[in-house]
């Protein structure tokens, strides 16, 4: 009896561990892309990272975005990957004595980003904040919606992301998905993103926004001239942000960022840090101007000024 | 009487070289006295040759500021060129309300103090006047502002105050201040605001 009860065990002991193999293995063939799955897909699930792609496999990954693209939205979308410009250090400044919160730049970013429309994701949010309280966040209020702005007693606070010379979300990440180039710009690479959102719980700024969902985009509304590390369309499960609009500001001669050029009221300056002659050095040498959140040692280069 | 005769030349002579010597600027070695950042004191002594040269200030022939790069102003439709109506009108410096034309225009823009041709040219009215009395096309309008706004004009030329596009490290296209601020009412009007964002759990998935 005992005996046949011990052998019984070994058997089922033995199957139990076979089972659990064969389990891991099927779940793992689930996983991987079906026979039927385009060459694409095979690419995509087996890409490097961007840092890691040669001149060769790079060309082939972005022609087969392009094609990918092209044909999601009917229409030709290219797609650079123009590096960093030497000698340029991006600095942003805003002037919180001019914003009368129009939000005018929110809308500007989510076309010129092609971020998604359902579910709504904005890569800028700006804050209503008391006079009487200054920057105090206990009293701010993004959901405002009167007639007309600037509200008496309010003043206004577009918060994106602050490119920080020491980012906490590239310290976060598991898998080196995003990270700082020389020109300062944190990129992400929303094919080796994995989705886990460290980046967006470290960021102190709520700048990172995550694909919940499939984002989606009117074909007519897609802007077709991308940036592999900016605003090429992303897939769900991903993490995004602000890049300083890097498909525009790479070029030489490179656009302002498409919030700078939509800002009715000039308040939003941008230049390079490294240039003294540039617009944010000199007020950052002439006006009064506060980082934001400065006690986390973040060294944001997005520096919110009074020309007043 | 003779030692005084021969003496009058000499003092003649004397006045003479005091005269030309005052006349002529002098120029001498100053001590130019600085404290650093550590409150340390350094004396530096410059001589004359060492010191710049003044150049007069002539508000006349000022350097011209350079060329900004500045659309169309923003005239009422069919109004500019002003010659088109005043060229048959006799100029009325007498300040008073209008009544016949220009009716919209309410000045709220220091109007205890001003009165239009303060800065429209009495005569050629397809010019605006500087206080130096030079005349400025429109298109060169913000010279006309920045004589009161210095401070603004100095970080327009920059590209802090006001808008500034086109291409970071390129060329800048720049507005005129009266693109934004209406010359006459210069505050800057309220907009209405685009939507605010959609609160969590609104959009469905």
């Amino acid at each position: 009896m005992s005996d046949t009860k011990k052998c019984d065990d070994h058997v089922l002991h033995k199957s139990r561990r076979k089972v659990l193999k064969g389990l891991a293995t099927g779940i793992g063939l689930l996983a991987m892309p079906g026979r039927e799955a385009s060459a694409s897909v095979w690419e995509e699930f087996f890409q490097k990272h961007f840092r890691e792609l040669s001149k060769d496999e790079l060309k082939r990954v972005i022609a087969r975005l392009e094609k990918d693209y092209s044909k999601q939205y009917g229409k030709q979308v290219t797609v650079k990957t123009t590096p960093a410009i030497e000698g340029v250090r991006y600095g942003y400044g805003l002037d919180l004595s001019r914003c009368i919160g129009c939000r005018r730049c929110v809308y500007a970013c989510v076309t010129e980003n092609n971020q998604s429309r359902t579910p709504q994701i904005q890569w800028i949010r700006v804050i209503q904040l008391n006079k009487e309280k200054g920057v105090d966040l206990s009293y701010a209020e993004h959901y405002y919606n009167p007639a007309t702005v600037p509200e008496k007693g309010h003043f206004y606070m577009p918060v994106q992301c602050q490119q920080c010379e020491k980012p906490p979300c590239v310290k976060v990440c598991p898998v080196q998905a995003t990270w700082k180039e020389n020109d300062g710009i944190v990129v992400v690479d929303y094919n080796w993103c994995i989705g886990c959102r460290y980046c967006m719980a470290a960021c102190p700024y709520g700048a990172r926004h995550f694909n919940w969902a499939k984002p989606v985009i009117p074909s007519n509304e897609i802007n077709p001239s991308t940036h592999y590390l900016g605003n090429r369309p992303r897939q769900k499960g991903v993490v995004e942000k602000c890049t300083f609009c890097i498909q525009r500001t790479r070029e030489q001669p490179g656009r302002y960022p498409a919030c700078e050029e939509a800002c009715p009221v000039g308040a939003r300056k941008f230049g390079n840090l490294l240039d003294p002659e540039s617009e944010i050095r000199y007020l950052i040498e002439n006006k009064r101007v506060f980082i934001f959140k400065e006690d986390l040692n973040t060294q944001p280069k997005f520096y919110y000024f009074y020309a007043t | 009487m003779k030692i005084l005769f021969f003496a009058r030349p000499k003092l003649v002579l004397l006045a003479l070289a005091s005269v030309v010597c005052l006349s002529a600027d002098p120029v001498y070695a100053v001590r130019v006295k600085e404290f650093d950042r550590s409150g340390k004191l350094t004396v530096t002594e410059m001589s004359a040759a060492e010191q710049q040269p003044q150049t007069s200030y002539d508000i006349k022939n000022r350097p011209k500021e350079k060329a900004f790069a500045v659309p169309r102003p923003p005239f009422t439709e069919g109004m500019f060129p002003c010659s088109q109506c005043h060229t048959y009108m006799k100029p009325n410096p007498q300040q008073r309300v209008l009544t016949e034309y220009h009716t919209e225009i309410v000045l709220h823009h220091a109007e205890g103090q001003r009165w239009c041709t303060d800065c429209h040219n009495l005569v050629n009215r397809d010019k605006l006047r500087l206080v130096s009395g030079e005349l400025v096309d429109f298109t060169e309008s913000f010279r006309l502002c920045g004589q009161c706004h210095g401070d603004k004009f100095r970080d327009w030329k920059v590209g802090v105050h006001g808008k500034r596009t086109g291409d970071w490290n390129g060329d800048k296209q720049y507005l005129l201040c009266v693109h934004c601020h209406n010359p006459h009412d210069p505050k800057f009007k309220a907009l209405n605001p685009l939507p605010p964002p959609d609160r969590p759990g609104k959009a469905s998935h």
